[in-house]
C-alpha cells in the first residue's frame, strides 16, 4: 500500500490488453437446477464491472467461480489468462494470491487481531516482522482503521469488519478485486465510507474489480464519483459525466441479462431492468 | 418409494465414504511437500497434548483402580490376588489405555476440531483462507491429524503408567497388598507383542479422531445449527470408529503374534 498515485499504480502483471477475467459459457449448479446458466462477460484491465441483481439470483456464486472458490459444471473461466475451471486446486493458490476478495460479512479470522487478519498473506509468505507492521498501518491508513491494529473482529462493528476486510485484500496489491455485498446490511453513512474505500481504489490504484451489490444507490455513486487525492475524498463527476471504466452487468434467475454501461442500463427495455431500477 | 430412499442413502454413504479417504489422503501426504506449517503443528500439540494431560492422568488412575478393585475379588476365589499386577498392567497396556484415551481425547479434541472448523465454514473463513492463497486442508487439517497421532501416542503411555499406578493405590491401601509383589508381577509378565499392541493403537486412533473431526467440520453446512450437527456426529463417529478399529487391530495382533 502507498499513498502515492504515482507509484502506486500497479498494473496486472497479465497483458495489459488482455481481459483480467473472462466467462465464457459458464453454468454452475448445486444438486439441483443451474444456478448460473450460459454466462458469458470479460473484465478488462482497469475495468470495474458492478454486478446488480436481486438476492439469491447467484451473485455471490458468480463471484466465487471468479477465483476458483466454486467450480462450473461446463463452460470456460479465464483468470489471468489461465482456465481455472480445468485447473487443479492445489494449482490454483497462487492464482488467487494475486486476487483480493472482500467477502459479504468480512470473513475475518476471529482467532487473529485484525494485524495478524490484514497481514495473513504476508504471514504465511514469511515476510520479516517489520515490514509487515509497516505495510499493515498503511494498509489500515488506507481504510481509516489504524487504530484498530492490535484489536481483535470480535470488538469491531460491522462496517469496521469491511474495512478492515479491504485492507487484507488490498494488502498485497492485487491483481484483481472482487468485492461480494460490501455495503450489504450497512448503515447509509458507513455503506458510502465503505463506497469512498472503493472509488479510491478504483481511481487511486486502478485495479480492475467486479462489485457485487443490490443496492443501486452504491452502483449509481460508484459511476458518478471519483476519488479527489488533494481533498483525500469522493466528490461528484461534473453533470452528465460518468466513469468510463465502470459499467454493469445485470443478473435474474441465473441469466446474464444486461452487460453495459450505466447509460444503456437506464435506458434499457428489458422489463425486469426497468423494475429493478424503480 | 422405500426402494428410493436406501438406493440414495446408499449412494450417498459410498460417496460420504469416498469424500472421507481422498479428504485424509490429501492432508496426510500435505506432510510430504512444501509449505509445512510446523508452528501450526506444535500449537495444535500443545492444545491437544497438554491440553489433555489432566483428564487422561485421571481417567487412567480411576481405571487401573477399578480394575484392581473388581479383579482382586474374582482373583481371590482363585486364591490367586497376587497377580492382581499382572492384570491390571496387561489390561491397560493392551487394551483400555489406548482405547481409554482415544476416547477421552475424541471427546475434548474430535468435538473441538468439528465446531472449529464448522464454524470457519459457515462464516465463510475457510473460503476467506483459499481466496488469500493458503490450503485450509494443509494450514488446518494437517497439523491437527499429525499433532493427535503424536500427541495420543505419548497420552496413551501416561494413561498405561497412571492406571497401574491407581491400581498399586487400591491393592496396597484397600488390599492390604504387597506393592512390590504387585509392580513385580505387573512388570514380569509383560511382553514385545503387549506392548507393541498397546503402542499402535493409538497411532490409528489419533489418526481416526483428528481425521474425523476435520472431516465432519470441513464438510458444515446449515449455520450454527450445522456446526451442532457436525460436532456431534464427529464424536459419536470416532467414538465408534475407535472400538471398531481396536477390534480389528486386537485380531490382528493375535493372530500375528497367537498371544
Amino acid at each position: 500500500m502507498n499513498e502515492n498515485p504515482e507509484s502506486a499504480v500497479e498494473l496486472p502483471a497479465t497483458d495489459s490488453k488482455a481481459a483480467v477475467v473472462e466467462f465464457r459459457d459458464v453454468t454452475i449448479s448445486f444438486d439441483g437446477p443451474p444456478v448460473l446458466r450460459d454466462l458469458s462477460f470479460s473484465v478488462g484491465p482497469r475495468e470495474t464491472r458492478i454486478l446488480l441483481g436481486p438476492a439469491g439470483v447467484g451473485k455471490s456464486v458468480l463471484l466465487k467461480a471468479t477465483n476458483g472458490l466454486v467450480r462450473p459444471d461446463s463452460g470456460r473461466i479465464d483468470l489471468f489468462g489461465e482456465d481455472i475451471a480445468i485447473m487443479k486446486e492445489s494449482s490454483m493458490f497462487a492464482l488467487r494470491a494475486r486476487t483480493g476478495m472482500v467477502f459479504q460479512e468480512g470473513a475475518l479470522f476471529d482467532s487473529l487481531s485484525v494485524r495478524d487478519n490484514v497481514a495473513y498473506q504476508l504471514i504465511q509468505e514469511r515476510v520479516p516482522d517489520e515490514e509487515i507492521d509497516t505495510r499493515v498501518k498503511e494498509a489500515l491508513l488506507f481504510v481509516g482503521l489504524e487504530h484498530t491494529f492490535s484489536l481483535f473482529p470480535g470488538s469491531l462493528s460491522g462496517g469496521m469488519k469491511r474495512r478492515v476486510a479491504i485492507a487484507r485484500a488490498l494488502i498485497r496489491n492485487p491483481d484483481l478485486l472482487l468485492y461480494d455485498s460490501p455495503t450489504g446490511g450497512l448503515d447509509p453513512v458507513t455503506s458510502t465510507t465503505i463506497i469512498e474505500l472503493i472509488v479510491k481504489q478504483r481511481d487511486f490504484y486502478k485495479t480492475p474489480s467486479i462489485m457485487v451489490t443490490h443496492r443501486l444507490q452504491d452502483a449509481f455513486t460508484m459511476v458518478t464519483h471519483r476519488y479527489d487525492a488533494e481533498k483525500n475524498g469522493m466528490i461528484p463527476l461534473p453533470d452528465g459525466e460518468t466513469d468510463p471504466n465502470t459499467t454493469f452487468l445485470m443478473l435474474n434467475e441465473g441469466r446474464l441479462i444486461f452487460d453495459g454501461s450505466i447509460h444503456e442500463l437506464v435506458a434499457s427495455e428489458d422489463p425486469f431492468v426497468k423494475e429493478f431500477l424503480e | 418409494m422405500a426402494f428410493e430412499k436406501i438406493d440414495s442413502y446408499a449412494k450417498e454413504l459410498v460417496l460420504t465414504v469416498q469424500e472421507y479417504f481422498l479428504f485424509s489422503w490429501r492432508a496426510l501426504m500435505n506432510l510430504f511437500s512444501r509449505p509445512i506449517y510446523w508452528a501450526d503443528f506444535t500449537q495444535q500439540s500443545d492444545i491437544i497434548g497438554v491440553g489433555s494431560t489432566t483428564i487422561v492422568i485421571f481417567a487412567g488412575f480411576f481405571t487401573g483402580g477399578v480394575l484392581a478393585v473388581q479383579s482382586a475379588a474374582t482373583l481371590a476365589s482363585f486364591g490367586a490376588t497376587a497377580v492382581t499386577g499382572r492384570f491390571v498392567a496387561l489390561s491397560m497396556i493392551r487394551e483400555l489405555g489406548a482405547v481409554l484415551t482415544g476416547i477421552m481425547v475424541s471427546g475434548r479434541n474430535a468435538s473441538s476440531m468439528a465446531s472449529e472448523l464448522g464454524s470457519m465454514v459457515v462464516t465463510e473463513q475457510i473460503d476467506a483462507m483459499r481466496a488469500l492463497g493458503v490450503d485450509p486442508i494443509r494450514k488446518l487439517v494437517t497439523p491437527r491429524i499429525y499433532a493427535t497421532i503424536a500427541m495420543l501416542f505419548f497420552l496413551t503411555i501416561v494413561s498405561d503408567f497412571c492406571g497401574i499406578l491407581g491400581g498399586a493405590t487400591v491393592t496396597v491401601v484397600m488390599n492390604h497388598q504387597n506393592g512390590a509383589q504387585y509392580f513385580s508381577m505387573a512388570y514380569e509378565y509383560l511382553q514385545f507383542p503387549d506392548i507393541l499392541q498397546g503402542l499402535v493403537k493409538p497411532l490409528i486412533f489419533g489418526f481416526l479422531i483428528a481425521s474425523i473431526g476435520c472431516f465432519y467440520g470441513m464438510r458444515t453446512t446449515g449455520g450454527t445449527q450445522g456446526v451442532g450437527r457436525s460436532t456431534i456426529q464427529a464424536v459419536v463417529f470416532a467414538s465408534v470408529m475407535i472400538i471398531f478399529s481396536d477390534l480389528l487391530v486386537s485380531i490382528l495382533m493375535v493372530s500375528i503374534f497367537n498371544k
